[in-house]
């Protein structure tokens, strides 16, 4: 498929690596040269110099002749001239990013005029992802499917957990709870196991089920669950803004900001939080702020290194849950070697949702992709599909289908009720089926996981 | 340096180039050529099995860069060469071995100096093979690699290599993926191929020469396969061919632009204009100094026209000898052969947007000498162009020249006199064939001493390769670890 992608910062520049490695032609616009030149030496594509929300540059990039136009560029308006002027060269789908939570509103109402296929909010999404976290503290990791009612969560099995030396097919039999491990990262290993596998002390597992059944396993796991009653937000970005709206009445949230300005305008957007002017990167600050009664802090400032040092000093305080913001997921094996073991990354979730559209695009019969989510830094690729109505492999029995190697049919979902597989289960139409795969292996439809 | 990947890309070429050696054994066996089937088999096993070996090693992940791409560029530039000198060698046809790796490299740089006095006494096998490397060495070799076989997929990695070849200022791909642009290439190049192959096979002339002159003006090479050129051919032959090399002097993403529909865009070329500006110049200009040669006025100019195309871009056919033409169309012809064609042509030369581009830079500097405040900029269809872009041809323009004289100075020891030795450097080293005198367009490269034909088969690499491959050879900051030799850290 042929795709313009207009602005070559964080979210261009990811989603150029990942497009371009899903095989896609692309075509990047950007005004600084420089990082142009990166990405033509680093990814296979095409690179014009430019002002993508000018005709000149969308000509020259034969925008009309695309399948799909992405404006990425940090200003939201510009996204949006970007739309109307591709729309109007012929362009069928737009993507933008925008992210203002004004303008957010008025999008579905702007969506026909904007050609908009698809608004990407790379700070809304992964406030999401980090309300999800503080509800279920337990999971390292958390992404949901089916509607949130399947998930895949991540745990460390500590020493003592009574797991350590079983084999996967026990799991069932010593909880009585219906999930599944579909993935296991043992230090720099990652493997997706089978019946036989063997978990260790120390090994982070992924588990696949109901949402109800997870809390059931963390019980039974003897995690220790607390509910979270006040969070601390370190850095007053828009990802603080979008996540104290939605924990609104949930929970006490606190907003440790060092901009006076911006404190005044989150003061008056969020009546319902606490606001402080201080610098949140000071341990006394944070310790005079109430780090000690925190149930949990979220290091939400502009640069990496901070967010990691903060989390550090607050998990070595001994706050319950701390969520660490990324940008530069290069460096994320380190961080979670250091302590910090729950990373959200804005820009890869975003990236996530934009593969998985593309994907969806590239495969426009049945069986295609509804959710991705990568898990294991990256490395694993959980993938919801939907089951066509017709296929040589409905209402066979899964034992007698033959899936590519790699493949792990995680999870079913029978008009709404989860299913996790054995060998007699089979798929039917209208379900959707969670399948699990290693990232070296790309998949856009859910034919392409059985042997032809 | 990443020698893995080096190997594997030289590796692979030779293969490409043994394959391409074998329809040589069928000609040979179709004109009854036996004796020549055995070291033209000998050849493509030598070839292959030192392909295959250096494919063994593989490459693994690991990340190249422009360097390890022009090394490898350079590298396979020189094996190739010595590697398709094996049948000329074998076969006895052309004893010297040096005098074979001289005809090969001007086969594959396309510049069609030869070093044969009498070319019709070639067997029609490696006549075949000796105007196929025009035609390989036209749009590339690497670039054909690239063409049949994506050498990476999603990193953009092989961009380096298609960089390291294709001639010009600024080299930019077609369409997002190398892959596809390298296939375009050669989609358009076999297409005008076929193209003046009926033309020409119109024209009545027989299949083998029809062959053979495509490849040579393909690749704007010049090798043909009679002693006087294109000389003997029809006045129709003549003008086809003519025709053909000025369109294989073009830039091929022109013909891109034109085939997607896009001719206003086609047609901003300002280098389009000035290379064909040029070329209609300087025949009026010729046509008009020699009129007294020839018996119409049409034919003058067809002659004319002949010349100045085959010297412009680089080509080197002749139709008659200019060495007997008066002396102010023989500088015409000189400075021709310093400008060349198109950048993202076949042709050789200076290329017109370099000169162009250094023009209006000259101009630039003069207008900020007359007015040091004003700003001003250097623009090319409309587009800015880059300091960096500047500099690069600045640089290839201090290391043409130094390179030019260096090579004038061992030249001269055959005391062939100045036009002489002048001629024969320029000639080579932008890929044209013929120069003056004793290497005019009736004469050959044959009695130049070993030495000078040793620094003429380099010049004509440099030439080709457009200098910076073959400086990233003899550069010492090339070859040590990434500059992180143990020098640099005391």
């Amino acid at each position: 498929m042929r795709i313009v992608i207009i602005g070559d910062g964080k979210v261009g520049v990811t989603l150029t690596e990942r497009l371009s490695k899903e095989g896609h032609d692309l075509v990047v616009i950007d005004q600084n040269k420089r990082v142009l030149q990166e990405a033509t030496t680093q990814y296979d594509v095409l690179t014009i110099h430019g002002n993508g929300a000018t005709l000149k540059a969308q000509k020259e990039a034969d925008v009309g002749r695309s399948d799909l136009m992405i404006a990425a560029t940090s200003a939201d308006e510009i996204n949006m001239l970007c739309c109307i002027l591709a729309r109007k060269l012929g362009v069928p789908r737009t993507i933008a990013r925008v992210r203002n939570p004004e303008y957010t509103e008025q999008l579905s109402f702007l969506k026909e005029d904007l050609g908009l296929s698809m608004t990407i909010n790379p700070e809304y999404t992964a406030a999401m992802e980090i309300l999800n976290l503080i509800r279920f503290p337990a999971a390292l990791k958390r992404d949901t499917f089916a509607k949130g009612r399947a998930e895949i969560i991540e745990l460390k099995l500590t020493p003592d957990s009574f797991l350590c030396g079983r084999k996967l097919y026990e799991l069932m039999q010593l909880t009585k709870i219906q999930v599944l491990i579909c993935a296991v990262e043992r230090g720099e290993k990652v493997m997706i196991p089978s019946g036989d596998f063997q978990l260790c002390a120390n090994d982070n597992i992924y588990v696949t089920g109901s949402s109800r059944n997870m809390a059931a396993l963390v019980q039974k796991m003897n995690i220790v669950e607390r509910k979270i009653r006040s969070v601390i937000l370190i850095g007053g970005s828009r990802i603080a803004f979008y996540l104290a709206m939605a924990l609104k009445g949930e929970c006490a949230v606190k907003i440790v900001e060092i901009d006076e300005q911006r404190c005044q305008e989150l003061a008056a957007t969020l009546p319902f939080a606490r606001v402080v002017h201080a610098d949140g990167t000071q341990p006394e600050t944070l310790i005079s702020e109430g780090l000690a009664e925190a149930d949990a802090v979220v290091t939400l400032t502009d640069i990496d290194e901070v967010n990691i040092v903060l989390s550090m000093f607050a998990t070595r305080f001994g706050v319950y849950k701390v969520i660490t913001k990324i940008n530069r997921i290069e460096y994320n094996d380190l961080a979670l070697k250091m302590g910090v073991n729950t990373i959200v990354s804005p820009k890869s979730i975003s990236c996530n949702e934009i593969v998985r559209y593309v994907r969806a695009m590239d495969n426009t019969s049945d069986g295609s992709v509804l959710t991705l989510h990568r898990i294991v830094n990256e490395k694993v690729e959980a993938l919801e599909f939907s089951v066509p109505k017709n296929a040589p492999y409905l209402d066979v029995p899964l034992k007698d289908l033959k899936f590519k190697p790699g493949i792990l049919v995680a999870c079913i979902n029978h008009k709404g009720k989860i299913i996790i597989p054995g060998g007699n289960d089979s798929l039917r139409g209208g379900d959707t089926v969670i399948v699990v795969a290693k990232s070296d292996q790309l998949y856009s439809s859910l034919n392409e996981i059985f042997v032809s | 340096m990443n020698y893995k990947i080096i190997a594997n890309v030289i590796g692979r070429i030779l293969c490409i180039e043994a394959v391409f050696l074998l329809p040589a054994a069928g000609i040979s066996l179709y004109y009854g050529e036996y004796g020549l089937i055995g070291p033209i088999v000998i050849s493509v096993l030598l070839m292959a099995s030192a392909g295959v070996l250096l494919l063994l090693p593989k490459p693994g992940p690991t990340p190249y860069y422009a360097r390890e791409g022009f090394v490898a560029v350079a590298l396979t530039w020189l094996m190739i060469s010595i590697f398709g000198a094996l049948p000329f060698f074998f076969s006895g046809a052309i004893p010297n071995f040096l005098d074979c790796v001289f005809e090969t490299i001007s086969g594959f740089t396309t510049t069609g100096a030869s070093i044969l006095t009498d070319v019709e006494a070639l067997p029609y096998g490696l006549l075949y093979w000796r105007s196929f490397t025009h035609w390989l060495g036209g749009m590339g070799v690497l670039v054909f690699v690239l063409a049949v076989h994506p050498m990476s997929k999603g990193s953009g990695q092989s961009v380096y290599l298609l960089r390291a070849e294709s001639p010009g200022p600024e080299v930019s791909k077609l369409v997002p993926k190398t892959h596809a642009s390298a296939k375009i290439l050669y989609g358009m190049y076999i297409g005008l191929s076929v193209l003046q192959f009926i033309f020409l096979a119109i024209g009545g002339m027989p299949w083998f020469d029809n062959l053979t002159t495509v490849f040579g003006t393909a690749g704007t090479g010049g090798f043909a396969i009679r002693g006087d050129s294109m000389g003997g051919y029809s006045a129709y032959i003549q003008v086809v061919v003519t025709v053909f090399m000025t369109l294989f002097g073009v830039n091929f993403s022109v013909y891109y632009l034109l085939v997607m529909g896009k001719i206003k865009q086609a047609l901003r070329n300002e280098e389009l204009w000035l290379y064909l500006f040029i070329q209609a110049a300087a025949t009026v200009l010729i046509a008009w100094n020699v009129r007294s040669f020839f018996p119409s006025m049409g034919q003058t100019v067809q002659q004319a026209a002949f010349q100045v195309s085959s010297i412009m871009t680089t080509t080197g056919f002749a139709t008659t000898d200019f060495n007997l033409w008066p002396e102010f169309s023989k500088w015409i012809i000189l400075i021709l052969m310093f400008i060349g064609a198109s950048a993202g042509s076949t042709g050789g030369g200076m290329k017109v947007s370099r000169v162009l581009l250094m023009a209006k830079a000259a101009r630039r500097e003069r207008k900020r000498a007359v007015n040091p405040r004003e700003i001003n900029v250097v623009r090319m269809d409309g587009k800015l162009v880059e300091d960096d872009t500047m500099r690069g041809i600045w640089m290839y323009l201090s290391y043409y020249l130094f390179i030019m004289l260096a090579s004038m100075v061992v030249v001269s020891t055959n005391q062939f006199g100045v036009e002489v030795t002048f001629s024969a450097v320029v000639s080579c080293l932008n890929n044209i064939g013929p120069g003056f005198g004793v290497c005019g367009p009736a004469g050959s490269f044959a009695s130049f001493n070993a030495v000078s034909k040793v620094v003429l088969c380099f010049d004509m690499l440099l030439g080709r390769l457009e200098i910076i491959p073959f400086l990233m050879l003899i550069a010492p900051a090339a070859w040590n670890k990434r500059g992180l030799h143990r020098r640099y850290w005391r």
